[in-house]
């Protein structure tokens, strides 16, 4: 269940970042919808549906080389840190305090937009009429494709990188800590 | 008149932790406020690290963990006036805001400079439409305190790999790390161009250090905060400044205003903002200023403080960057280890060419700067350096800009220019309502000439290491803008994280903003601790010497100097 989007939003992104982040089977590369792109701007334009906000993990390990999991441990924000936030996501809706430098259209809205432009029916369409309708708003295919590419390689913690099916495409170990690299490993071909 | 503490300090990135810890040490008490979060060491003893540092790219690299956020904390630029008043708004030059400072996310390559760089006039000579200076201080008057802040941030490097390198009075308290695979490639191609290579003097122990592991090549260094503090960020500093008992770190707290006598002649104190907006004063016999050398004239600026020389601002220094790229047939793993493990000094000595290409421009002389062989980035800043559609899938799969790309970056000296400079910006404000800082800065064409000089040999090396095609670039862009220029990922703004120069030492106040000891001439209790005293930018990455000086501040202030180190015989 998506948390900012509605369903047909949800399939028309995930359609979207497929054409810009394909999966390719000769290749191995899994494609956005596989590695659940759509999933990680779900929860990025949704962060403040959850207490902390998903806006940064936690830290140190992953647990995936050891150590205690502490990644799903999202960090809290400070008030001046949740107010960039939400005047990022939400925009500055008219509110005095988000307007330091004048209004700011937040990512939500920009996605509304963005979408809309493409049509209720993009999800539907054959690939080459969604990649013209793509090119056709070129400031919003770039944005899709910003978070498309930190989606399929940022961390699965955010929602993307299913399985970590993006690092195991490009053989990207991911996070290292706390095994590290040998000395030999480091400077060995 | 009974103060709240004998020193206030603005800002806790290696300049003011380095203060902190020297005036502690010898018995003074100090309240430092930091404007950024805490995320480095827990606030009661025993002062334990803590754990919200990871191997996460999308936290810190395309969420800014770290701050500042550019929204409640905008800057602006313009290379002059003729770009009206500014060309963007954003992120200019960032350093992390946050307990720490910029050490926090530096992969801390900590060169000493040399000798000639205390007296670049002397040697050297003036150059045209540069305000080329000497220091007040030499490189014997720095030597005993580069020594100490070596021992107390840690760093790891062989004393008598560079040829280059000025005297010293003993080795580094740990060897070297290991090298990068490219870096063993790269190093023994520049040796065959008679260039002098050796491991980058780092601040990452090697060994375990100071209560703190040796790293573990873990890969996710510059750009982001050590998951087991194996760095030499300013935490070992800080911990031992809040040991004594006589340190008040205080975070999420904003300095807004110096405070000042009637005369303005001594400052009595700051007012600060705290993270629930409340205004507070602090009174103290001295105010030290480390918030590094965009944030100090700033502030300066905004009070329209000890500035009779007209001086505060200008004189902005970075480095400009000459950045060579070889693509290699085959990987290099260069996420494993350190971001940057060898460094090579022969262009800031200049050698026959070099004075001819200086000759052929009308030029006195050229210097470049340390050249980093280093290794790229994460996979997310990557993939958005590739087109979308079908052919990502190859790019990403062959990786030609993360696992087969080595890098020399160059920080060549960028002369000073009076007109290259931080002032307040007239219309955009930051969260606090206070004028946003503007940079005005165009290199000079020293600059220009220099980076065309070396970038061929940097990729000569890069072809000789076996790398199959290279071609080179700069930061910022060193001719008009072009549509190219507006895409590049370094952007437009000088991409250079070393800042320097903007309250320059000197003996004279009508020439220079501080003294020798780093005190204001105009307000003698009002210090500097940060780079905003360098009178010149030499090519070295500003870390050590800034620490060095402040520490060098410290002591002169306490009466506490360090006995004077020998040269050693022969
Ligand atoms: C990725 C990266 C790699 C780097 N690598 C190297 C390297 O290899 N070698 C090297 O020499 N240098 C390197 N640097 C540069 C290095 O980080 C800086 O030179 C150094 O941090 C400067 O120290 P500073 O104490 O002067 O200022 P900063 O580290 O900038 O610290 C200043 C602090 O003051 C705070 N502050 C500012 N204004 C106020 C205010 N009004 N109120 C309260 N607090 C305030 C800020 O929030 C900040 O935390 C690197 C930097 C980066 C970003
Ligand atoms: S490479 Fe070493 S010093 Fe750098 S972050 Fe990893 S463990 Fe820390």
């Amino acid at each position: 269940m998506p948390v900012f989007f509605t369903d047909a939003e949800y399939a028309a992104v995930a359609a979207a970042c497929e054409r810009l982040l394909p999966a390719d089977p000769e290749l191995g590369a899994p494609g956005a919808t596989r590695a659940g792109v759509a999933d990680y701007i779900d929860q990025l334009l949704g962060a403040f549906a959850f207490d902390p906000p998903r806006i940064w993990a936690g830290g140190p390990f992953s647990g995936r080389w050891g150590g205690e999991a502490r990644f799903g441990a999202f960090l809290e924000l400070s008030p001046l840190e949740e107010l960039a936030w939400r005047t990022r996501i939400e925009g500055s809706r008219g509110l005095p305090e988000r307007e330091i430098n004048g209004p700011v259209v937040g990512l939500q809205e920009r996605y509304r937009a963005g979408l809309r432009a493409l049509g209720a029916d993009f999800a539907a369409c054959d690939g080459p009429e969604q990649d013209a309708r793509l090119d056709a708003v070129p400031e919003f295919k770039a944005l899709l494709y910003e978070h498309a590419c930190e989606g399929l390689y940022g961390d699965p913690v955010y929602g993307g990188n299913r399985d970590q099916v993006g690092w195991r495409f490009i053989g990207f170990p991911g996070d290292a800590q706390p095994r590290g690299y040998t000395d030999a490993e480091v400077y060995r071909p | 008149m009974t103060v709240d503490a004998r020193v206030v300090i603005v800002g806790s990135g290696p300049g003011g932790a380095t203060f902190a810890e020297a005036i502690t040490r010898f018995g003074w008490d100090c309240i430092m406020l930091e404007k950024g979060r805490n995320h480095l060491l827990e606030r009661e003893p025993p002062y334990a690290p803590k754990t919200v540092f990871s191997n996460d790219e999308i936290k810190f690299v395309h969420r800014h963990v770290l701050g500042p956020d550019p929204l409640l904390e905008p800057r602006t630029y313009r290379r002059d006036e003729d770009d009206g008043e500014r060309l963007l708004v954003g992120d200019v030059n960032n350093l992390p805001s946050t307990v720490g400072g910029g050490g926090v996310h530096a992969d801390s390559k900590l060169p000493r400079f040399r000798e000639e760089d205390f007296r670049l006039r002397t040697t050297y000579g003036p150059v045209e439409g540069a305000a080329v200076e000497d220091w007040p201080i030499s490189y014997d008057d720095l030597e005993p305190y580069y020594a100490e802040v070596e021992r107390s941030i840690g760093v790891a490097g062989d004393h008598t790999a560079n040829p280059f390198a000025s005297w010293r009075s003993g080795p580094y308290p740990m060897p070297p790390g290991p090298d990068m695979y490219g870096a063993t490639l790269s190093t023994a191609a520049a040796e065959r161009l008679g260039l002098h290579p050796y491991p980058a003097p780092t601040g990452a122990n090697s060994v375990p250090y100071d209560g703190r592991p040796a790293c573990n090549n873990c890969g996710f260094c510059g750009l982001y905060g050590c998951p087991i503090h194996a760095k030499g960020d300013p935490i070992a500093m800080l911990r031992r400044a809040l040991q004594t008992g006589r340190c008040q770190l205080r975070p999420e707290c904003v300095v807004t205003d110096i405070l000042v006598d009637r005369r303005r002649r001594r400052a009595t104190g700051l007012r600060y903002l705290d993270a629930a907006g409340d205004s507070h004063t602090i009174t103290a016999e001295f105010v030290v200023l480390a918030g590094g050398a965009f944030e100090t004239p700033r502030l300066l600026l905004h009070n329209g403080l000890a500035n009779s020389s007209g001086l505060v601002g200008r004189h902005l220094m970075y480095h400009v960057q000459t950045l060579s790229v070889g693509g290699f047939p085959f990987r290099l793993h260069g996420h494993r280890g350190r971001s940057v493990t060898h460094l090579h000094d022969d262009h800031l000595v200049p050698d026959r060419e070099a004075r001819r290409a200086a000759r052929e421009a009308g030029l006195p002389w050229i210097r470049g700067g340390i050249v980093e062989h280093g290794a790229a980035a994460g996979p997310v800043l990557e993939a958005k350096t590739y087109q979308p559609g079908p052919g990502h899938n190859p790019s990403m799969y062959h990786s030609d800009l993360r696992d087969r790309l080595w890098v020399f970056t160059m920080q060549g000296e960028d002369l000073p220019q009076p007109t290259n400079r931080v002032d307040l910006d007239p219309a955009i404000r930051d969260v606090w309502g206070r004028p946003a800082g503007r940079a005005t800065y165009r290199p000079h064409r020293h600059e220009v000439v220099a980076s065309a000089h070396i970038a061929p040999i940097l990729e000569r090396v890069l072809l000789g290491a076996g790398a199959e095609w290279s071609f080179s670039t700069t930061s910022p862009p060193l001719g008009p803008i072009t549509a190219l220029d507006r895409q590049n990922p370094l952007g437009l703004a000088p991409a250079s994280k070393h800042v320097m120069g903007t309250c320059r030492m000197g003996d004279d106040p009508t020439t220079s903003v501080v003294d020798a000891q780093s005190r204001f001439h105009d307000i003698e209790n009002l210090l500097c601790a940060d780079s905003a005293v360098f009178v010149t930018s030499t090519g070295y990455g500003p870390t050590l010497t800034l620490a060095a000086l402040a520490l060098r501040a410290a002591c002169l202030l306490t009466g506490n100097p360090l006995p004077r180190t020998n040269r050693p015989a022969g």
